[in-house]
């Protein structure tokens, strides 16, 4: 059954020992939707998005990805890890290799392109995402901004038809962050599925199709920027919304 | 306490100066204090600072060795440099012989530790596994091996396996030389295994999951991702396992092993002379491990196991 949908998780349940950390988690993302997922912290949204790319397992429920279910079977792990990015809160770029090298990496072990056809990749995302200048240079040398636009090439390498971002920017100094919230707003203009994890409700408002809001481990509320964030319908969702808007 | 916390602090007495190092040591001094220096500055000069060090100890041997045999030749005590004396021809070829075991010392040494890297690691890989049947072997080998002493361990290999050989109908002979790298091999790869996993798991988890999202499988992960930064970090402790493992070879000697220590004790039996004998064991010894030393710190630079990362 392939609804069509980029993404599709429908019941999702997720337990960490005794702990219920998603419950009956259900959403759907198109092709070409930015979907963004907010919440307290603890309340399941970085899970969310590390089962979609099979970080974590999930024990219920079924998650699709572009049609193809995610089960334990490695042929589907690598199927839609084909198919999906990922942006972590701590970069996790490669610190034993150059900027060029962490985006060669992907395209040719996993992918097997040939070096040149790899570099030349690389260098076209260098320039997407502004640092064509720091390829020869280790992540180590660059500023955490710089070293999240890296990170963000490097899923582009993979050419993939869904990137998730889980809280790009938590870790970064404050005037970091905009360089950053640029590139990303430019691929969700060029038409990129994204769904995002993030605290920046400017992003949020400019960019998302779908607002969803997490806590506890379950969805509370979903809808389009303009109705969440003028009209939120929940009490909790009213709380937070205050919390982090008041500033 | 009260003493510790004055000694600790900021010293207020006038008596609490120590007195300046004579002006010959004080070259010594801050040649050591330039290495620590510049142990903080840029890598080029970390590269001095290396030497330096390797150069300080090599000082140290020079102005040691000198000096025993000064006082031994000069004092009362009946000290008999002559035994190793190679102006002398008695002596020479004594000291030739004791020399002559460094080859099978190197030797064993080599392929015992070449041995324990490879099983180490086998060893070390079930111990990351999410399964606990895994981590069981792992964990089960891992402390047996460690417990065993090396003496009982090498009289087992050595008197003992051959019997359960030839109870299995298998004519394997083990002679002092393999008998001695089985056992230095074995009984030093459950220390292997121990580095490696530690090294392997100071790696940061987000390093694998970046490297699985790019879409490489497990064997392209540790490849590529995780060992080059593990390794860095495995290679010191590598090292000195290394050196532990030349140090304890001087074991083989008592199955019969012709190496270093077994060529001082057969001299000292002939020539009655243990206290001038052992002193050149030991500086031997001394020898072989400031040079493997100086080798690892080259090793290391190459690896980058210097940098900070």
């Amino acid at each position: 059954m392939d609804t069509g949908a980029a993404i599709e998780m429908i019941g999702v349940n997720k337990w960490f020992g005794d702990f219920h950390v998603l419950k009956d988690v259900s959403m759907s993302v198109n092709p070409g939707e930015r979907v963004v997922i907010c919440g307290p912290s603890g309340s399941g949204k970085s899970t969310v998005v590390r089962c979609v790319c099979r970080l974590e397992t999930h024990q219920k429920g079924v998650i699709r990805v572009d049609g193809t279910e995610l089960t334990d079977d490695p042929g589907s792990v690598a199927a839609i890890r084909s198919e999906v990015g990922m942006v972590f809160q701590q970069f996790n770029l490669f610190p034993h290799l150059t900027v060029l090298q962490n985006l060669m990496l992907g395209p040719t072990k996993a992918r097997g392109l040939s070096r040149l056809e790899a570099e030349e990749r690389a260098r076209m995302y260098l320039e997407r995402v502004k640092i064509p200048e720091q390829a020869g240079k280790r992540p180590a040398q660059l500023s955490g901004g710089q070293q999240q636009r890296v990170a963000i090439a490097r899923s582009l390498c993979m050419e993939p038809k869904v990137m998730l971002f889980d809280e790009p920017t938590s870790a970064l100094d404050p005037e970091m962050i905009a360089e950053v919230l640029d590139a990303m707003v430019e691929l969700a203009e060029e038409g990129m599925t994204m769904v995002v994890v993030t605290h920046e409700m400017g992003f949020a408002r400019e960019v998302a199709d779908q607002m969803v809001f997490m806590d506890a481990g379950e969805i509370v509320e979903t809808g389009s920027p303009a109705e969440f964030f003028e009209t939120p319908k929940s009490h909790r969702c009213q709380t937070f919304l205050n919390q982090i808007l008041r500033h | 306490m009260k003493n510790r916390k004055t000694c600790l602090g900021p010293s207020t007495g006038k008596g609490d100066h120590p007195a300046p190092p004579p002006a010959r040591w004080r070259r010594w001094l801050s040649s050591a204090n330039e290495c620590h220096q510049s142990l903080r500055a840029a890598p080029v000069l970390r590269f001095r600072a290396n030497l330096t060090g390797g150069i300080q100890a090599f000082r140290l041997l020079a102005v040691c060795a000198p000096l025993l045999l000064v006082s031994g030749c000069s004092s009362s005590t009946a000290w008999g440099w002559y035994v190793i004396d190679p102006r002398t021809e008695s002596g020479w070829t004594n000291v030739k012989f004791l020399f002559s075991g460094m080859g099978s010392t190197i030797l064993i040494s080599l392929i015992a530790a070449a041995l324990s890297i490879t099983i180490g690691l086998i060893v070390a890989l079930p111990g990351l596994s999410d399964r606990w049947h895994f981590r069981i072997i792992n964990r089960v080998y891992v402390e047996f091996i460690r417990s065993i002493p090396l003496l009982p361990m090498l009289f087992w290999v050595f008197y003992g396996l051959p019997i359960i050989f030839r109870s299995m109908g298998l004519d394997i002979p083990i002679d002092p030389f393999w008998g001695a790298i089985i056992t230095l091999a074995v009984s030093d790869s459950a220390f292997t295994a121990e580095i490696y996993r530690a090294g392997i798991q100071s790696v940061a988890r987000g390093q694998s999951e970046a490297a699985q999202t790019i879409g490489l499988n497990y064997a392209q992960t540790m490849r590529y991702v995780v060992l080059p930064q593990a390794i860095r970090r495995i290679l010191p402790p590598l090292a000195n396992q290394f050196i532990y493992i030349v140090k304890m070879s001087a074991f083989a000697s008592v199955i019969g092993m012709q190496e270093l220590t077994r060529h001082a004790n057969e001299l000292v039996v002939t020539e009655y002379r243990p206290l001038e004998i052992y002193s050149l064991l030991i500086l031997e010894y001394l020898i072989l491990v400031l040079l493997i030393s100086a080798g690892v710190r080259w090793l290391e630079r190459r690896m980058g196991s210097d940098e900070r990362i």
